[in-house]
């Protein structure tokens, strides 16, 4: 099966958001994360986890439909799931030294089994990880919260956090990558 | 059946994330990089049809599925944590080419080194969350 456009995904992702805040949920991944912290005793460790995590439990139980989701997508949806990324995205790649641009999902590079056997990608991925869910908290949401949730909502505090994201982005691959590949 | 509920909006969401290629690092870069479309599309899409069903569900009065009233809750005002907070986070989604949702897909996809980025993505929520009131908000 082909990849979707993305004017089929866009707007299937607000569908999702509609449903959860029909459900009278909202729409956030990062929060898992800090859901997660406080399940695995982080509320022992200070103020920030001790709320009632049990209510959020419905956010969990659909991050695990996410992964349930990644799985049915990639083993019964997909026949071919290299990513057509366009030939100037593949040139910059190759400068960077990866060579699988056009040809896979992720970079084998960072992404493939035997690149855990290698400290510096352990060590990128490690520092990648850590930020997004540092950043995700500190701005009080990730992609799903602010750049979909509160856009939709036309919220101020929301636009700045997604300039925030685009700040960060742009600089990590323009500025960061040069020195880090 | 509640739990259902969400179990298989989270799927769909998960395909949603994998079929649109939004959870590719390649996608993530390429953004970075205004080379394509692509990405600005779903965002863009997703945002204008957020916009609409927003306005209608607050012009509309709508209810919920069990008929509450719907209160979307507005962001604390401030400027500094989102401001600061979503520069991190950019600088982790360049990076790993990954955010939260696509994370989670990539797990359920096999892609085991972005398990990785998932634990380190809940120590950075941890050391948040300790570092928070030396934090400027």
């Amino acid at each position: 099966m082909q990849p979707w456009p993305w004017y089929v995904s866009g707007p299937l992702i607000a569908l999702v958001m509609f449903f959860l805040i029909f459900s009278g949920r909202n729409f956030g991944m990062s929060g898992n994360l800090r859901v997660l912290c406080a399940a695995i005793g982080g509320d022992k460790a200070c103020d920030f986890f001790r709320f009632d995590w049990k209510a959020q439990r419905w956010n969990l139980v659909f991050a695990l439909g996410t992964i349930l989701g990644g799985f049915v997508a990639a083993e019964f949806l997909s026949t071919d799931i290299a990513v057509s990324i366009t030939e100037e995205t593949i040139e910059k790649l190759n400068q960077y030294g990866f060579t699988d641009g056009g040809a896979a999902y992720l970079p084998e590079q960072l992404f493939s089994i035997e690149s855990l056997g290698e400290p510096y990608t352990v060590l990128l991925l490690a520092i990648g990880g850590f930020l997004v869910g540092f950043g995700s908290r500190y701005a009080g949401g990730c992609t799903s919260g602010h750049a979909i949730s509160g856009l939709s909502d036309l919220q101020m505090p929301s636009l700045i956090a997604v300039i925030g994201f685009f700040t960060g982005g742009l600089f990590m691959v323009h500025v960061l990558f040069p020195i880090l590949f | 059946m509640k739990t259902l509920k969400y179990l298989i909006t989270g799927t769909v969401f998960g395909i949603i994330m994998f079929k649109s290629e939004a959870a590719s690092w390649f996608r993530i870069f390429e953004m970075f990089q205004f080379d394509s479309f692509h990405m600005y599309g779903i965002i863009g899409s997703a945002l204008a049809t957020g916009v609409i069903g927003i306005q209608l569900v607050k012009g509309l009065k709508l209810r919920s599925f069990s008929g509450e009233e719907i209160i979307i809750p507005p962001k604390a005002k401030g400027w500094k944590n989102y401001l600061f907070g979503g520069i991190v986070f950019g600088l982790g989604w360049g990076l790993a080419g990954a955010c939260p949702g696509p994370i989670f897909t990539l797990v359920g996809a096999g892609f085991l080194p972005i398990i990785l980025v998932l634990v380190f993505a809940v120590l950075g929520t941890f050391v948040y969350g300790i570092l928070k009131p030396k934090l400027p908000h």
